[in-house]
């Protein structure tokens, strides 16, 4: 136990504004987990890999000497198609089971890819260096790196125009009608088929962009994907599906506790305070649902 | 049914069959010595596990093209069956009872990593089977008493143990205030145990004492610990992604500290993935070309350096020289025996005392090399940005006068 970051009050605002970047960039992922998981039932378990695999074309993009910055156009592309063609080869086929099987399937994929990347790549650590430089507060009490401000603006700005899409774009709404209901939207003429294999896409888009984020801003490595996954997940829990600003909202929450138990509990807890998050909030939620039930009864 | 029965005994025939005609596969066939080894060539220590091979293979063609082994006024080729532990102990220790108990190898080389060494040593030990491995540092190995374990690297306490004994000397003899970052695994924790004994015998004080997680790629919280204290040390090992990650946030958070200390930095290629940024890095490193040690057959660190660029196309990582030493061991010690004989061969691998272009090596009791002190070198750049490693302590072997303390970023 460290409590360092209560002497220096300076420490607490680092951490915040540390945790609110971090946080947005988390959010981006979140919010393409609930997304998919809303439109199709699915929880994809390869949201990581996928954003790894992301991060990779921004890096070799980086090898070939084009700033890694345009990572976050090209890798959305490339990796669209990437979901779209996953969704044509498995999901597809689990995609009208129960939540059981396409579990087990994206796990499935999701080892694929870290071998697969493991193949391709290498198990080298790598990253993508932005030459963006340092930005100073409070007499340079507080740094904060600007590829974290940059990676936190793309987010914003991903995550706006993707609600405006949704909101006014025909593909939108067809998602937003499959998700509220499969049957009708089928009956009213919507290529429901069509709209899942876009949603994934779509889904894997923001994962690009967020890989191309994290590889300016962190390290990419074929085997880091899953912590990935498990923030989303734990976000998308807390938010609920369909609700974007509870998404952005506990994906900042989520950011700052992280930074926050780092500090406090030390590093090597990080990652373990997420899970250990994780199983409370889902015992909390267990604990309110059992209490509905019984009122219901 | 009666059809199901005799599909069922003739598959077990062949089975039996095909298991005694695999263990007639000795350790010595002909005029070949057979080496088992388990190696990680796919997974996440893949990359490593190349630079391993690569190491023995070398060394393996250059010992057979140079007369190979003489036992017994014979003389032995050697060659190596590899399997690939897919970075798994578990698989590892499978392959090590699989190449001892069904292929018949009575002598082994290590695998990659401390872990996988671990997992792979109790099974050695229990067939006495002797086994030279280079890349398993971690105190532990030489702790439990293993008698046919022999390791021709330093352990992996006394990686950095050189850094801080020379941040006290340039600090005039008195103790300085460290800061220390290692990741949890059984390698980086042992290098911090070497830190802290360093620390207690010149009167140094650990200020801030940081763990990491296998997941690391965030280590700004102890950054802003380290701006706050500012020690005059600050040392990390977290294999690649350790010194990469520090690197890239010591510089976007302008962090500055007298000496920063690491390991892993070849590795990681930490000059060339992060240029100037890794200016002044001090790392602990098992070997570097430029040190001037001598053997027959790779003559000395640039010319091994040299063939193996010509033969793999890069430069050795100190991976690929630790195990082409494992060779020179191992050869040494048939010739010493004059046998293959586990009990004599150990006895022989034992008793070690030589010179090879990675270092000398002799083998204390419990198997580490004790003859083979650790290098330190910093990155250095010249103006153009152009980044290289060069040996900065111990002084017998420097090759460049240490930049001490590290200037700070704004006069950068």
């Amino acid at each position: 136990m460290d409590f360092m970051v209560f002497q220096y009050p300076m420490i607490t605002v680092q951490a915040c504004l540390d945790g609110i970047l971090l946080g947005i960039l988390f959010a981006l992922i979140a919010y393409g987990m609930a997304l998919q998981w809303g439109v199709m039932n699915i929880i994809n378990i390869a949201q990581g890999d996928l954003v790894i695999l992301g991060g990779y074309i921004a890096y070799f993009m980086y090898l070939y000497g084009i700033h890694p910055a345009w990572g976050v156009i090209v890798s959305p592309i490339i990796m669209y198609f990437v979901g779209v063609g996953i969704y044509k080869l498995v999901i597809n086929k689990v995609v009208d089971r129960d939540l059981f099987i396409s579990i087990l399937a994206t796990f499935g994929i999701s080892i694929l890819f870290m071998q697969l990347m493991n193949f391709a790549f290498g198990a080298d650590v790598v990253l993508a260096n932005s030459g963006y430089g340092t930005t100073f507060l409070f007499d340079s009490a507080v740094v904060l790196p600007n590829s974290k401000i940059f990676s936190a603006f793309v987010s914003i700005v991903f995550a706006i125009g993707l609600v405006i899409y949704m909101k006014k774009s025909k593909l939108g709404r067809a998602i937003r009608a499959t998700a509220q209901n499969a049957r009708a939207a089928k009956i009213l003429g919507v290529d429901t088929e069509k709209v899942y294999a876009a949603t994934f896409g779509l889904n894997a888009a923001l994962c690009g962009v967020a890989g191309a984020l994290i590889s300016i801003t962190f390290t990419i490595h074929p085997y880091m994907g899953l912590p990935y996954t498990i923030r989303s997940f734990m976000i998308v829990i807390v938010a609920g599906l369909g609700n974007l600003p509870g998404v952005a909202m506990s994906g900042m929450g989520l950011g700052v506790f992280e930074e926050f138990a780092d500090y406090i509990l030390g590093t090597e807890f990080r990652i373990g305070s997420v899970f250990l998050l994780l199983v409370l909030i889902l015992v909390y939620r267990r604990f309110k649902l059992s209490r509905k039930r019984e009122y219901l009864k | 049914m009666r059809i199901n029965k005799i599909i069922l005994s003739f598959i077990s025939a062949v089975a039996i069959l095909l298991s005694t005609s695999v263990v007639s596969l000795a350790k010595v066939v002909g005029d070949k010595i057979v080496l088992g080894a388990a190696i990680s060539l796919t997974g996440k220590y893949s990359s490593n596990g190349v630079h391993t091979q690569n190491g023995y293979n070398m060394a393996v063609d250059r010992i057979n093209s140079m007369g190979g082994v003489k036992v017994g006024g014979k003389t032995y080729k050697f060659e190596i069956i590899y399997y690939d532990d897919e970075s798994n102990p578990k698989r590892a220790a499978q392959l090590a009872e699989r190449l001892i108990s069904q292929d018949g190898v009575e002598f082994m080389l290590g695998p990659y990593s401390s872990g996988l060494t671990k997992a792979i040593a109790p099974v050695t030990e229990k067939y006495g089977v002797p086994m030279v491995e280079a890349n398993g540092a971690s105190r532990s190995l030489f702790t439990k008493g293993y008698k046919y374990l022999f390791a021709v690297l330093a352990p992996a306490n006394l990686y950095l143990d050189v850094a801080i004994r020379t941040a006290v000397e340039l600090n005039g003899g008195k103790g300085v205030r460290i800061a220390q970052a290692f990741e949890q695994d059984a390698f980086s924790q042992d290098v911090r145990l070497g830190i802290l004994d360093a620390a207690k015998e010149t009167g140094s004080e650990i200020i801030i004492d940081d763990k990491l997680p296998k997941e690391l790629n965030d280590m700004a919280a102890t950054l802003v610990k380290v701006k706050q204290m500012k020690p005059d040390v600050l040392v990390v090992s977290g294999h690649t992604k350790g010194a990469l990650t520090a690197i890239r946030q010591i510089a976007e958070m302008k962090v500055d500290v007298p000496m920063l200390a690491m390991t892993h930095c070849d590795a990681a290629k930490l000059s060339k993935q992060h240029g100037k940024n890794s200016q002044y890095a001090l790392c602990a490193s098992q070997w570097h070309k430029t040190l001037t040690y001598k053997d027959n057959f790779f003559k000395d660190g640039m010319t091994y350096a040299a063939d193996f660029q010509k033969e793999f196309g890069y430069d050795p990582p100190y991976q690929s020289a630790e195990s082409s030493a494992a060779l020179l061991v191992f050869k040494d010690a048939f010739e010493r025996a004059n046998s293959f004989d586990q009990k004599k061969v150990r006895d022989a691998l034992a008793a070690t005392n030589m010179q090879t272009f990675y270092g000398n090596i002799k083998f204390a009791p419990g198997g580490q090399n004790v003859d083979k002190p650790m290098v330190l070198f910093q990155v250095m750049c010249d103006g153009a940005g152009k980044c290289e490693n060069k040996v900065v302590a111990p002084l017998k072997w420097a090759s460049a006068k240490l930049i001490h303390p590290i200037p700070k970023w704004s006069d950068r």
